[in-house]
């Protein structure tokens, strides 16, 4: 398993695409405003590297003239962003009030159960990890969960949806 | 049946893109205005409409943006708020989902009243797949001349932008979501000043949510005192209401504001009733942030007479017996929910969401949690209740923004309806634990879909 204290220093290149992408959203504001970029970019880069090590948050401050901590203090504050390795699929179930009047805390048990890691613990073989997150609004089609960096929805989970699920994408990533 | 004006072509095959669209009447809005209106013509439309802000303060929309402030060569921009977080609500994913063109044109004449040359769409990071439907309908937009440098030969011009968010409900707060989107935490603002004078970048700043702006097309092609016969009194037109919890059809409904909540609860065309053939036992009617209600004091006000979908009726009875419209989030609870559970689940929910600025929001919706959370694991103790609402009325109006009053509020409307239901886990801590306290006398004094008449 990748361990934070492994890759911490590891240099981060970003490549020639990735910086095109950064450009694109640098020219959506006004000039000297290329801050606003910051959200959008370390989704991105997460996207990109899976999540965000601190050399990553360090090129991205250097990209956008800021300082280190400015990019710091935003990554932490919202949950989208992983400040630690994460499984290749994170499977993130909405735990809030609606979703548990449907079944969303079973529905958490039995991934757990299934993948045999708790909440945030990454599988031994790199591929799952799983969260429970806060309103996803979806509320009529609980219970649900998504998958980022896509985000792809899914609704109404039963058991055996969910199983189905988590099968087909290791035989995804076994092909 | 209620007009429907945000949603009469959802279900036309290829609604999302622009052609068909456009072939069922869209734009329209954008070339009335643009050719025929002023933009302050298009203000005093929206004035006329009684339109109030969709996103749970119900503010008048039209008198919003006549506040904002007009210098001589600054920028001012429109900001719309689809940072849907509320639990409850999700009338703005489905409408962003389903009919995105509705939104772009709603900004289009929105921006064009305000003066604005850029606007952004601020969706929730979240809403992945749905940025991607908002950016393909705005480069379909733009490709038909209605986005760009001179709009349909108007002269005038505008750029539309989706900014993705965080994950963070906090960013739902109007001067949070504009901190967020200039790239920072998203801690609210002190107000004054107010966005209308310094909003994003410290221009003059307008914020409405996605359903207020998609409301502005109806208004601006039916005209705004045609919009504001739709409804009742004060509460014009219609309203999303995202229907969830334990109803037969969960789904997100157009309604006229004033429809009877029992004909919203209990008729096939809207609810459906409660699944299973369950009771009601109780009714978050705005999203989890406005009291919780039971069944007996929603369906019918304290004066006994039926409540409507409006906001003054929702109101009616204040925070004694009433509660409020928010968002629209309608949460149903069937007489198998635990509301000490459910109040725990909310409170942890403010927790994790406090940004942290004020301490009575930061501490305070975090004791709630850990209190409540003994209640519902059977450490509670007779003094807990008390405890709560002294910490939650500690929190309200105590910090800067919102969120502290929307914690506190449902765990004081909580207590305040179902106090016995939270002793009775201190009292029975064991089998309360394993056992849910059920319906008892706040039951629902209109069981069966059947008695009701509609």
């Amino acid at each position: 398993m990748l361990r934070v204290e492994d890759v911490v220093q590891t240099p981060v290149e970003f490549s020639p695409g990735l910086l095109n992408q950064f450009a694109d959203v640098v020219s959506r504001y006004p000039k000297d405003k290329q801050k606003s970029a910051l959200l959008p970019i370390l989704h991105l880069v997460q996207a990109e590297l899976g999540w965000l090590s601190a050399p990553a948050m360090d090129k991205v401050a250097e990209y956008l003239k800021l300082q280190p901590i400015e990019v710091y203090e935003v990554a932490s504050f919202y949950s989208m962003y992983f400040l630690r390795p994460q499984g290749k699929y994170m499977l993130e179930v909405c735990r809030t009030g609606p979703c548990c009047l449907v079944g969303a805390e079973k529905i958490m048990d039995h991934i757990s159960e299934k993948l045999g890691v708790e909440e945030g613990e990454v599988t031994a073989d790199g591929m799952f990890s799983w969260r429970g997150v806060e309103c996803l609004a979806a509320c009529g089609f609980g219970p649900v969960l998504q998958i980022g960096p896509e985000y792809t929805f899914y609704e109404k989970l039963t058991n055996e949806s969910v199983d189905q699920l988590i099968d087909d994408l290791k035989a995804k990533a076994n092909n | 049946m209620g007009r429907k004006l945000l949603l009469e072509h959802i279900n036309v095959p290829g609604i999302n893109t622009f052609d068909v669209y456009r072939s069922k009447g869209g734009y329209a809005a954008v070339e009335k205005a643009l050719k025929a209106l002023t933009p302050e013509e298009v203000v005093e439309e929206v004035k006329k409409s009684g339109l109030r802000g969709r996103g749970g303060a119900g503010f008048p929309t039209g008198m919003k943006w006549s506040f904002l402030a007009k210098p001589e060569g600054v920028a001012r921009y429109l900001v719309c708020n689809a940072d849907e977080s509320e639990p409850g609500t999700f009338k703005d994913r489905y409408l962003m989902t389903y009919i995105p063109h509705l939104l772009i044109e709603g900004m289009i004449v929105a921006s064009y009243a305000l003066g604005a040359k850029t606007s952004y769409i601020y969706v929730r990071g979240e809403m992945m797949p749905q940025i991607r439907i908002l950016e393909r309908a705005i480069a379909e937009a733009k490709n038909a001349g209605f986005l760009g440098k001179n709009i349909l030969g108007t002269g005038y011009e505008l750029e539309l932008y989706v900014q993705p968010g965080g994950g963070a409900y906090i960013c739902g707060e109007e001067t949070a979501l504009l901190e967020s989107l200039e790239g920072k935490r998203g801690n609210p603002r002190i107000k004054p000043p107010f966005p209308a004078i310094a909003g994003l970048y410290g221009c003059p700043t307008v914020v409405n949510n996605v359903e207020s702006i998609a409301a502005v097309v109806p208004i601006i092609n039916e005209g705004g005192e045609e919009y504001a016969k739709v409804g009742i009194g004060r509460s014009t037109g219609t309203k999303l209401i995202s229907a969830g919890g334990n109803v037969k059809n969960p789904g997100v409904y157009e309604i006229d504001l004033g429809l009877p909540v029992e004909e919203f609860l209990y008729s096939d065309e809207y609810c459906g009733g409660i699944a299973n053939g369950k009771r009601l036992k109780a009714v978050v009617a705005g999203g989890s942030s406005v009291p919780i209600l039971p069944a007996n004091l929603f369906l019918k006000t304290i004066n006994n007479e039926p409540r409507l979908m409006s906001y003054e009726s929702l109101a009616e009875g204040g925070f004694v017996s009433g509660t409020m419209m928010g968002s629209g989030g309608f949460i149903a609870f069937d007489e198998d929910q635990c509301i000490v559970r459910n109040t725990w689940n909310f409170a942890r929910f403010y927790h994790h969401e406090s940004c942290g600025q004020c301490s009575p929001c930061r501490e305070g919706t975090g004791w709630m949690e850990k209190v409540l959370h003994r209640l519902e694991n059977g450490h509670g103790k007779a003094s807990d209740m008390d405890l709560l609402v002294d910490v939650s009325k500690k929190i309200e109006g105590n910090t800067i923004c919102p969120l502290g009053d929307a914690a506190a509020w449902p765990v004081a409307s909580a207590i305040r309806h179902f106090r016995d239901e939270f002793e009775w886990h201190v009292t029975n801590a064991a089998e309360a634990v394993t056992r849910n306290y059920g319906i008892a006398h706040y039951a629902d004094p209109l069981p069966k879909k059947e008695e009701v008449t509609t």
